[in-house]
């Protein structure tokens, strides 16, 4: 493996500094002479972040190669600045055994651009009734640490109980998707308020997603579990959890992109594009959830990377998919929506954060000697009108065509290769 | 305009023209050969998704006899359930050479989204819950014909405003055109956000139809929809006809000659009383044969094209 001096970056705390990768590992950062046959990379005016995680990707494989597999996945992580992804349980076969993730992480492996980390299902086949073999996958050489039914939510409070209860023994978490069914109703599709009204769209009201994230905050603390609460989308979640944590509460939270700068007004010209689960909402909403990324309440931000085939999205509003594109995009997509945040905090929301909720070893680390070599070189200047025909994802569902987003990634190096520039 | 999608297509000036080509039409109605030959070698296709008899009906009559020839296509059921994309489908049937398109949809939005595939005349014969204009626009015809204009007239519009896209029709024309409307439902049956909607949209809200009921110079009664009354929006029938219906009670609460209006098919006995449906005040079945002219005037402005105008 040839070593790789990055010159003069600058790093998250605003120094500036030369990387030497090398065996997959930072072995210096700060002035660095150049070995002999080193690989020079100029990155005067980029900033080195450490290789970005995200707690909430759906690969689609297997099912729907279709739409995604977990190579173009992967290549679409790595272009967004990703070294690691949590790939969601909902594919088909559903993931709620030790074979399935193992299956899921050696797709990974075999790819060898992101570290893809299968999430388990809390319920076998997603269906809410029954636990599925949670310790098996843990123990998996997939070792799963986080479960989650994504795309629905674990809505038997018994079944969440035993949930939260039984993880504790191998320090996993229930990721879990906040939205009551029964309040939301089968046909719910955007959010509930004056334009669904006009628009005559059945609507998810905020409060079906707050009542789960009451209920299960509750359910946390009288377990002593750790309970992650799934993209947030609403002002009211952002209470909830503001208030379990200064209780001393075990939650987490993540906030995706999207949730951070697109609002519900987008849905006026029907447009499947922007139908996604939970549904954007309006500005009230957006602004809780930026203010609450900032003072720490939500924890990481998440892609919920959701690729669909074209003809899944061309149907009638109503009929259509769920979901959107997020993992090429997410950093810059960020940077735009809340461009306050520090570099340093952009770090820690979508690296240390997430690998740490995650329980991911050798993600997440500081940018410093002896640590591994996972990092991302990113534009700061730049500014780039996102296409949606130029994604490496295999799906087009990209509700960023045509918007300037702030920063580009440059490269990215997973554990010392470079997997993206 | 080359689609009818919404009220929001509409301009007043337009409104006033669909209603004068509709009086011309309605003389036609009256003729013993119906038949003029506007559209002649035109095809229009009704596209339905949905069920409907009388939507479908009166668009088949109005393009008849505007010699245009009409082909139905009942395409029940979501298409996503069959496997094919909406798009695919609709794509499909504008292959076959068609001037126009009237489409009926479970969903709200459909119209609009097909307008955007194709690149024929759309008419929205009803999407979901979201709009109906030609029954907006048969219902404000038919008003004007009996009330004169409907400027500043008080239109009350009672029922189940959420699941209804006559409703959301209706509102949007009748402010247009200058009337004062006030809708009432349970707060069940309210649209969600109407609150900050209607204070907008310059409607009003009400819970109480007897407040509202002696000021009217014209009632709307909506369909409650069968399956409304398993959804919890109400507790039984009963109640909702005491708290909403136009009863035999309410009926002499109006002001004399009050126009009642319903867009079919009527609930007997649930939101409106025979006395009030058969009253010689009821609009009923001139809406049915205002809805001919109407959808005639709005086909011929679609496609009777630059020559015939």
């Amino acid at each position: 493996m040839t070593a790789i001096v990055v010159r003069a970056a600058t790093l998250p705390t605003g120094e500036r500094a030369d990387l030497l990768l090398d065996d997959g590992m930072l072995q210096a950062v700060g002035s660095v002479d150049v070995p002999a046959g080193a690989e020079v990379v100029d990155a005067d005016g980029l900033v080195a972040l450490p290789g970005l995680v995200d707690l909430h990707t759906h690969l689609r494989e297997p099912g729907r190669e279709d739409a995604e597999t977990v190579l173009t996945g992967s290549r679409a992580a790595a272009a967004g600045g990703y070294t690691a992804v949590l790939a969601m349980a909902n594919t088909n076969p559903v993931t709620d055994t030790a074979e399935a993730a193992e299956r899921v992480h050696d797709l990974g492996r075999a790819a060898g651009l992101v570290d893809v980390q299968p999430v388990g299902a809390v319920t076998r086949g997603l269906a809410g009734e029954e636990l599925a073999e949670l310790g098996l996958m843990a123990r998996s050489r997939a070792r799963v640490r986080v479960f989650s039914d994504d795309g629905r939510c674990v809505a038997d409070p018994l079944i969440m109980r035993r949930a939260l209860e039984y993880v504790k023994t191998f320090g996993g978490v229930v990721s879990q998707h906040a939205q009551d069914p029964a309040l939301a109703g089968p046909q719910a599709c955007c959010h509930e308020g004056e334009l669904s009204g006009q628009l005559g769209l059945p609507g998810w009201p905020g409060v079906a997603e707050e009542v789960i994230v009451a209920r299960d905050v509750m359910l946390a603390r009288h377990t002593g579990s750790r309970v992650h609460i799934a993209h947030v989308s609403t002002a009211g979640s952002v209470e909830v959890i503001r208030w379990a944590r200064q209780q001393g509460i075990a939650v987490t939270a993540e906030v995706t992109p999207h949730h951070l700068l697109l609002t519900t007004d987008l849905l006026s010209g029907y447009d499947p594009t922007f139908k996604v689960n939970p549904p954007l909402r309006p500005e009230e909403d957006v602004l809780a959830l930026r203010e609450a990324l900032r003072d720490g309440t939500i924890d990481a931000v998440a892609t919920d990377h959701a690729p669909h085939a074209r003809h899944d999205k061309e149907h009638a509003f109503v009929d259509a998919a769920f979901g959107m594109l997020g993992l090429e995009t997410a950093l810059a997509a960020v940077r735009t929506a809340v461009p306050e945040l520090a570099w340093a905090d952009l770090a820690r929301v979508m690296s240390f954060a997430p690998a740490r909720i995650a329980g991911l070893e050798g993600q997440g680390r500081p940018i410093a000697a002896g640590e591994p070599a996972n990092l991302v070189l990113v534009d700061p200047e730049a500014r780039v009108t996102v296409d949606r025909d130029e994604s490496l994802s295999l799906s087009r569902n990209n509700p960023w065509h045509g918007r300037q987003l702030s920063g580009a990634v440059v490269a990215t190096y997973l554990r010392g290769q470079r997997t993206h520039g | 305009m080359k689609h009818l999608l919404s009220i929001d297509d509409l301009t007043v000036d337009d409104v006033t023209q669909l209603f004068a080509t509709a009086a011309e039409m309605h003389d036609v109605q009256h003729r013993s050969v119906k038949k003029l030959p506007a559209l002649r070698g035109r095809t229009v296709i009704n596209l339905f998704f949905e069920d409907s008899t009388r939507t479908r009906s009166s668009f088949e009559i109005a393009g008849k006899w505007l010699s245009a020839d009409v082909i139905n296509i009942s395409a029940k059921g979501s298409s996503a359930s069959k496997g094919e994309s909406l798009r695919d489908t609709v794509l499909t049937v504008t292959a076959m050479g068609v001037d126009g398109l009237v489409v009926r949809h479970a969903a709200s939005g459909a119209a609009q989204q097909i307008s955007e595939w194709v690149d024929v005349a759309v008419v929205n014969a009803g999407d979901g819950t979201h709009e109906h204009p030609t029954q907006a626009l048969l219902d404000a015809y038919t008003l004007s014909r009996r009330l004169g204009s409907l400027e500043d007239r008080h239109v009350v519009i009672v029922g189940d405003l959420t699941h209804s896209r006559v409703f959301r029709s209706n509102v949007k024309l009748l402010h247009k055109l200058g009337a004062r409307v006030t809708v009432v439902a349970p707060p069940t049956l309210m649209p969600s956000g109407v609150g900050a909607w209607s204070a907008q949209a310059g409607f009003t809200t009400s819970w109480d139809l007897d407040e509202v009921l002696p000021s009217a110079d014209a009632v709307m009664m909506l369909r409650v929809q069968r399956e409304r009354m398993q959804g919890g929006f109400f507790p039984t029938p009963r109640e909702y006809t005491i708290g909403y219906g136009l009863t035999r009670d309410r009926l002499a609460q109006l002001k004399p000659d009050t126009p009642i209006c319903h867009p079919g098919p009527m609930n007997r006995g649930l939101e409106i009383a025979p006395e009030a449906a058969d009253a010689a005040a009821s609009m009923v079945l001139d809406q049915v044969s205002s809805g001919v002219a109407i959808r005639m005037a709005v086909l011929y402005h679609l496609l009777a094209g630059e020559e015939n105008a």
